[in-house]
């Protein structure tokens, strides 16, 4: 059976290729950095099974490696790897043509089938894929899949797959490892009581006996607290608890299924203004090869902030009629 | 001191703030942010490194995409954005705002059946949505400029988000919806998971209005810029 478990391992031995190839050519800091971070990702089911068995020894382990790869970050310099000639790279597109789609978009395709009828596939009374996180299983099988398709129609020897992979991981840099550290900040974040804080800091600020006040507390509560998290799941509980429930629903007779929705929505605008939410903001800024960090965010921001009023004003005029 | 001791973990948040607004690396702010709430909440230090290694590690799915890389390394070695560009170009109809308006819509309706996994920036926007992007922009008869370049890009990124957000909270098996809900449950309130998917039906139909209109005025500053870059040539 095909379990995300075994996407981790694929992961793990990406990155010790990676690790391997920065070796050899004696670029230390990155052989190091992809180096920990296959260790952490192959050993995770490990920290984390000890965790429930009460040895923290393996989890304080990892906490030493993520200190160690913050560490190491800042002299990921983004150099630019060498590259093949635009004019082969021209050539070969004219004369592969459609060709070099096929594999590009059987990522999508295999993902989607998988995702669909993944729970269907079952040979000798035993199911391929394991039923949690079924896409993401998917999604890894597709990469497989794509990778083999893809040097069957380039003719392009296995080897280049880890070198070109290794290029654009290269590329990416620390921008690929900061949704994982972000998430790791929101584990302690919840562990330490910043949101009760944050939420008590709204409730000192504001009339509770306007509605409308409520309204945009929570809203621009949202907002707020998930730019700081970079993730509007982390900032629901907060203010739902912190403003959501005593104020708007208890005090106000605001509708639970509205007020849950719009406030999720209304996170999400957040989302879409915060360096935080770095798999979407900070990630294709280094995959697109942008100057700026904050080049995504910024042709977004406006299409957030109108939603946002949007939302609010949706928010005002529906929670308290039905 | 217990009052203190209730503000103290909010210095992490100051520590982010600080980290981002002075541009520093931002992998070492976040985790000496983590590091600061932890010390001002007065966990020891054993404590804070095992937070912070199983909270790190139970997130490693958010790594997944790396496997993209090899394939779409061997295809663009092979050429495949040059390829794109350059079939773009022989397609009349395909504008640069009809395209990104497809894929918007494309974008929202596969994350809303909960397929969100299936685009992104690593499977799709860089091999193939932003080298369509550039190629339908180039259609104007002028060659985007390095600025315009990056700023097509950015938008295609910035169109993949939006599509993704606001069609994914429409999903009710997974995710957004299931938290509500659960949050809800908790808290001695009980919901039906559609009756919550439903209510944020309007918001994702805001942001596809919005988004639309903000593409199509996109669209259309490139495409002027482009004649008045030709007008230029002509006259020199």
């Amino acid at each position: 059976m095909l379990k995300i478990e075994h996407a981790y391992w694929l992961i793990a031995l990406f990155l010790a290729g990676a690790a391997l190839l920065n070796l050899r050519q004696r670029r230390w800091s990155h052989a190091a950095f992809w180096g920990v971070l296959a260790a952490l990702i192959a050993g995770g089911k490990l920290v984390l099974e000890a965790s429930d068995a009460h040895h923290p020894l393996p989890a304080q382990l990892a906490g030493v490696g993520v200190i160690a790869l913050a560490a190491l970050s800042p002299r990921m310099t983004r150099g630019h790897l060498v590259e093949r000639d635009e004019s082969e790279r021209e050539a070969d597109a004219r004369r592969l043509g459609h060709r070099l789609f096929g594999p590009a978009l059987l990522i999508p395709l295999v993902t989607l089938v998988v995702a669909l009828f993944g729970a269907y596939f079952v040979v000798g009374g035993v199911h391929l894929f394991g039923k949690t996180r079924m896409t993401l299983t998917g999604l890894a099988l597709s990469c497989v899949v794509a990778l083999v398709a893809a040097l069957w129609v380039t003719r392009a020897r296995p080897a280049a797959g880890l070198a070109e992979g290794r290029r654009l991981l290269d590329t990416l840099g620390w921008a690929a490892l900061l949704p994982l550290t972000l998430a790791a900040l929101g584990g302690v974040f919840a562990a330490t009581g910043v949101g009760t804080a944050v939420a008590d800091l709204v409730r000192m600020l504001i009339p509770v006996d306007s509605a409308l006040a409520c309204v945009i507390a929570f809203g621009l509560g949202m907002v707020l607290f998930t730019v700081i998290m970079g993730n509007a799941f982390a900032a629901f509980p907060v203010l739902m608890a912190g403003i959501g429930i005593p104020l708007l629903i208890q005090l106000h007779g605001a509708n639970p299924a509205i007020l849950g929705a719009l406030g999720m929505v209304t996170g999400y605008c957040g989302t879409l203004f915060t360096p935080m939410a770095a798999n979407f903001n900070i990630v294709p800024v280094a995959l697109l090869e942008l100057p700026n960090q904050n080049d995504v965010i910024r042709a977004q921001w406006k299409t957030g902030a109108l939603l946002l009023v949007v939302n609010l004003a949706l928010m005002y005029f529906l929670i308290f009629r039905f | 001191m217990t009052v203190l001791l209730h503000w103290l973990p909010l210095l992490g948040v100051l520590v982010v703030i600080a980290g981002f607004a002075l541009r520093f690396n931002p992998v070492p702010v976040v985790v000496a942010a983590g590091i600061v709430s932890g010390l001002a909440a007065g966990k020891p230090i054993g404590d804070i490194l095992a937070l912070l290694g199983n909270s790190f590690v139970s997130e490693r799915a958010l790594l997944l995409f790396v496997l993209t890389l090899p394939a779409i390394g061997v295809l663009e070695r092979a050429g495949l954005r040059e390829h794109v560009r350059n079939w773009i170009a022989t397609l009349r109809g395909l504008t640069f705002s009809r395209l990104l308006i497809v894929y918007l819509a494309t974008r929202q309706i596969l994350a809303m059946l909960g397929l969100y996994d299936v685009a992104g920036h690593a499977q799709t926007v860089r091999p193939l949505l932003a080298p369509m992007a550039e190629g339908a922009v180039e259609k104007r008869g002028k060659p985007l400029d390095t600025k315009e370049r990056n700023d097509v890009r950015a938008f295609s990124a910035a169109t993949d988000n939006i599509g993704r957000f606001f069609g994914e909270d429409v999903f009710i098996a997974l995710g957004a919806v299931l938290l509500i809900q659960g949050f809800y449950a908790q808290h001695g309130i009980e919901l039906e998971p559609l009756r919550i998917a439903l209510w944020a039906l309007p918001t994702a139909v805001a942001a596809f209005i919005i988004h639309a209109i903000r593409t199509v005025l996109f669209g259309r500053r490139l495409a002027r810029s482009g004649r008045n870059g030709a007008a230029d040539q002509a006259s020199d």
